[in-house]
């Protein structure tokens, strides 16, 4: 078990090395971050001197080497468009984003499981086809359609909800969360769901076709054949079997909905990562990219890395072969 | 629990100010855009000045109309040595923090702004040095006369010297030490409101400064400003029609006519200080990006008169910015010093004489060649090109399109030498004279001038024109120059003006703040009407 967290995790340094070295090759095409940082009275030798002095000017290679050098320490540099520290700002945008991702796999998760078991138990009925249908949206609409919907229905026509922003926060330490006031849960409402909708429907989706083929299966005869009633095939053994899958699924898919908050973050001007990120792109701010970047091949490592473990936990095939694999 | 007492006060708190004298007014103020940064001198950028003319103040401020009214000097003039300006600054002001404004903040305001890694550097090239004659009194001494210094003041923003020694901020924040400066996010200034909080990006909550110099001169109504940049086009306009902000600068051209039919919002709209414009390549022997060999097509006169007769600019103005553009022939907005009618007047749209010109300039069949544009920097910038693609198209000129973030656009222009040959591009004139547009659109690339000329124009009777502009002191004579250079230039259709770019306000109905001409609304002139 020790043996295989440890080549998880030096392979997980392999893929930070590699997005790294892609992320900063691509960096060039970005743009020039002196003509974002400089007023236009500015002269060509103005341009020279702090691209100098921001070190643009050395070969590629050396800058590279530099950022990794720096990166291995956990420093990433000053933003050219906030001259901030970046370590500071990430910290600062990390629990707007990492509440809004967790919100959402919960509520997609719940949800998913819970809609996925109806619509497979009543697959015939009004409010399962019309399940069915809702969910074709949410695979086939684009977030920021959903997002701007939401806007229009919740906060411009009915003025239940605010329409951007994170509402009011409060300071646990240096962790600034939105659950304590009733700003802030309400800000959170429509940003989870329409991050959590495409998840939502993925899960229900994968939770009906699997209880379908459990269904089918023996041992569910074999309950049936035992008398035991329909509510516990379904949920004890049946809903069980399902399970494993959906939650690979769904840890997996945490990830990306930490790293694809960036449409959600847009549409509600909600002050995460994702935000960061859009601006820092449009400003070629290159140190803020980068940061941002590592981080996101960092959280997909790890979570690939718990996925794994767990594996080896779940399935007892993988254990025996690895003390086999220590006997040689 | 603590929430609801809170709540409690503030209702009791408001219900007091009701009955008493003053009304609590919040301003919630939206733009796409935050800040990038407190420090005054740090960034000469929009925005950046807009937040920063709220809390910090220049010598001489602009009204929303550009005209010059004394901020913390009362008055100005050049001494009988026309290189010393003199200025007799305000007293009796404070700053945020109670300490006293006098002559030594303006001599380190200045130098501050004028460190080789300040941006404002570049307003204050003509300065020699700053010197105190006494509390109240400050000469700047300039390296030739230069009778238009006060025109470079106006974002030139006054700090408190012993703030910035205590905070270790006397210097502008470089970007190699790795470490933020102090007035990064915080500010200590003289001016109409005083920072409470700021989160960049999120939230900066402004509250009014009650021992403000100018209170009997201004409405200054407005006690609370909270100031959120919301980045999404169709958030930005729900956060207005839900109610939950008050104020929006920048407005989206297909929403405008939509606000306007709603009677709880007003839509103000007026002339920006900016210009849009096209601009060639002029100087080189051969281009690159075209499909003729050997040959400059845009070296000839008669090619670029044909491009600028092909361009219909009322048409981009109807379809392409529904209205909320001005048309124009000169690269300067009506209230630069030197714009004249007969300037700004575009050369009738003519599509038989545009193909006329270019057959007789050696191309009866026209020519393909490469645009560069923006796609993130105008009001529609990517659409007008698109547009003027087509024009172009019918006079038998095939223009390839590539349009891409400013980051890159920019950067191809400002290379020395430019690596594009027909561009997009707009400038606002913050001197509010033609000597700016001349120096550096115009003027061949050398030293601080000519910086945006990517035309490889190069006329050295025009430069030593420009070069007197600086240091005339005969008013009179010095604007016979700039109708002169005018005339010249206009003569010889270098860019292609298009338009002049038109802002557009949001607010509720009890609000009526004006377009300033350069996108700086001063909140300390808002008053709220009465119902």
């Amino acid at each position: 078990m020790f043996a295989y967290a440890v080549r998880s995790l030096a392979q997980g340094l392999l893929v930070l090395v590699a997005v790294a070295f892609i992320a900063f090759s691509m960096f060039r095409f970005v743009g020039d971050p002196i003509a974002n940082m400089l007023g236009q009275e500015a002269t060509l030798q103005d341009r020279q001197e702090l691209s100098e002095r921001l070190g643009l000017n050395d070969p590629w290679p050396v800058q590279f080497a530099r950022f990794m050098g720096n990166a291995a320490q956990g420093e990433f540099g000053v933003s050219y468009r906030q001259a901030r520290k970046v370590s500071d700002l990430m910290r600062e945008r990390l629990p707007a984003t990492v509440e809004l991702a967790v919100l959402s796999a919960l509520v997609a998760t719940v949800a998913g499981v819970l809609l996925g078991v109806y619509v497979a138990i009543n697959r015939t009925g009004f409010l399962s086809n019309a399940i069915m249908s809702i969910s074709l949206i949410g695979v086939s609409l684009p977030t920021f359609l959903i997002g701007i919907g939401l806007i229009y229905i919740f906060a411009v026509e009915l003025r239940w909800l605010p329409s951007f922003g994170r509402g009011e926060t409060v300071k646990i330490g240096w962790w600034s969360t939105g659950l304590l006031t009733e700003s802030g849960r309400k800000s959170l409402i429509m940003p989870v769901l329409t991050l959590a909708f495409f998840q939502l429907t993925l899960i229900m989706r994968l939770v009906r076709s699997e209880m379908l083929e459990v269904m089918r299966s023996d041992f569910i005869r074999f309950a049936r054949a035992r008398g035991l009633g329909e509510r516990v095939i379904e949920l004890r053994h049946a809903l069980r079997n399902t399970l494993v899958p959906v939650v690979t699924i769904a840890g997996l898919q945490l990830g990306s909905v930490i790293a694809f908050a960036i449409v959600t973050e847009t549409v509600f001007q909600w002050p995460g990562l994702g935000a960061l990120f859009v601006n820092a792109v449009q400003f070629a701010d290159v140190p803020v990219m980068a940061a941002y970047l590592m981080f996101v091949a960092g959280v997909f490592v790890i979570t690939n890395l718990i996925v794994d473990l767990l594996y080896f936990l779940l399935d007892p095939r993988l254990r025996a072969s690895g003390r086999t694999a220590k006997g040689h | 629990m603590k929430m609801t007492v809170r709540g409690l006060l503030a209702v009791l708190a408001t219900t007091t100010m009701l009955a008493g004298i003053a009304e609590a007014r919040t301003l919630k103020w939206a733009r796409s855009g935050d800040s990038l940064t407190l420090d005054p001198h740090a960034q000469n950028e929009g925005p950046t000045h807009t937040l920063a003319h709220q809390i910090y103040e220049p010598l001489i401020i602009r009204d929303h109309t550009g005209k010059q009214l004394p901020a913390l000097a009362t008055s100005w003039s050049v001494t009988s040595d026309p290189t010393v300006w003199e200025f007799k600054l305000r007293t009796g002001v404070k700053f945020h923090d109670g300490a006293d404004f006098d002559a030594d903040d303006v001599v380190f305001s200045l130098e501050r702004a004028m460190q080789p890694t300040s941006d404002m550097k570049g307003l204050l090239t003509s300065i020699d040095s700053v010197s105190k004659v006494d509390q109240h009194t400050v000469r700047i001494k300039t390296k030739g006369p230069n009778p238009l210094l006060p025109n470079n003041l106006g974002d030139l923003f006054m700090m408190d010297k012993g703030w910035a020694e205590k905070n270790n901020a006397t210097k502008v924040q470089d970007f190699k030490n790795r470490e933020e400066n102090f007035a990064v996010r915080n500010a200590n200034g003289t001016g109409p409101f005083s920072l409470v909080s700021r989160e960049p990006d999120v939230k900066t909550v402004l509250k009014r400064n009650d021992n403000y110099w100018g209170k009997a001169e201004v409405p200054l109504e407005v006690t609370e400003v909270i100031y959120t940049p919301i980045k999404a086009d169709a958030t930005r306009i729900a956060a207005l029609l839900s109610g939950e902000i008050d104020f929006v600068q920048d407005l989206p051209v297909q929403d405008i006519e939509r606000l306007r039919q709603d009677r709880k919002l007003r839509v103000n709209s007026g002339p920006e200080n900016r210009t849009i414009f096209f601009g060639f390549n002029v100087g080189d022997a051969d281009l690159k990006t075209d499909n003729v060999d050997g040959k400059n097509p845009f070296a000839d006169k008669r090619v670029r008169q044909a491009m600028n007769m092909a361009l219909n600019r009322t048409a981009i103005q109807r379809v392409v910015m529904r209205g909320e553009s001005v048309p124009t022939g000169v690269i300067m907005p009506p209230f630069v010093n030197g714009w004249t009618k007969e300037l700004d007047a575009a050369p009738a749209v003519d599509a038989a004489a545009a193909r006329k010109l270019l057959a007789d300039a050696g191309y009866p069949n026209g020519f393909s060649t490469t645009l560069h544009c923006p796609n993130d920097r105008y009001v529609n910038d990517e659409a007008i090109c698109q547009a003027a693609v087509g024009m172009w198209g019918a006079i038998g000129v095939k223009v390839n399109l590539v349009s891409q973030s400013k980051s890159i656009h920019f950067t191809l222009i400002q290379k020395q030498p430019p690596e594009t040959d027909f561009f997009m591009l707009g400038w606002g004139v913050p001197t509010f004279d033609s000597d700016y547009v001349f120096s550096f659109l115009y003027h061949t690339r050398a030293g601080s001038r000519g910086s945006w000329n990517a035309l490889r124009y190069s006329n050295a009777e025009i430069d030593s024109k420009i070069q007197t502009l600086s240091s005339e002191t005969d008013i009179a004579k010095r604007n016979a120059t700039i109708a002169d250079i005018w005339g010249r230039l206009k003569e010889e259709a270098l860019y292609i003006p298009l338009h002049h770019q038109t802002l557009a306000y949001g607010m509720k109905s009890d609000l009526d703040i004006p377009v300033d001409v350069s996108n700086q609304p001063k909140l300390k002139f808002v008053s709220f009407k009465r119902s």
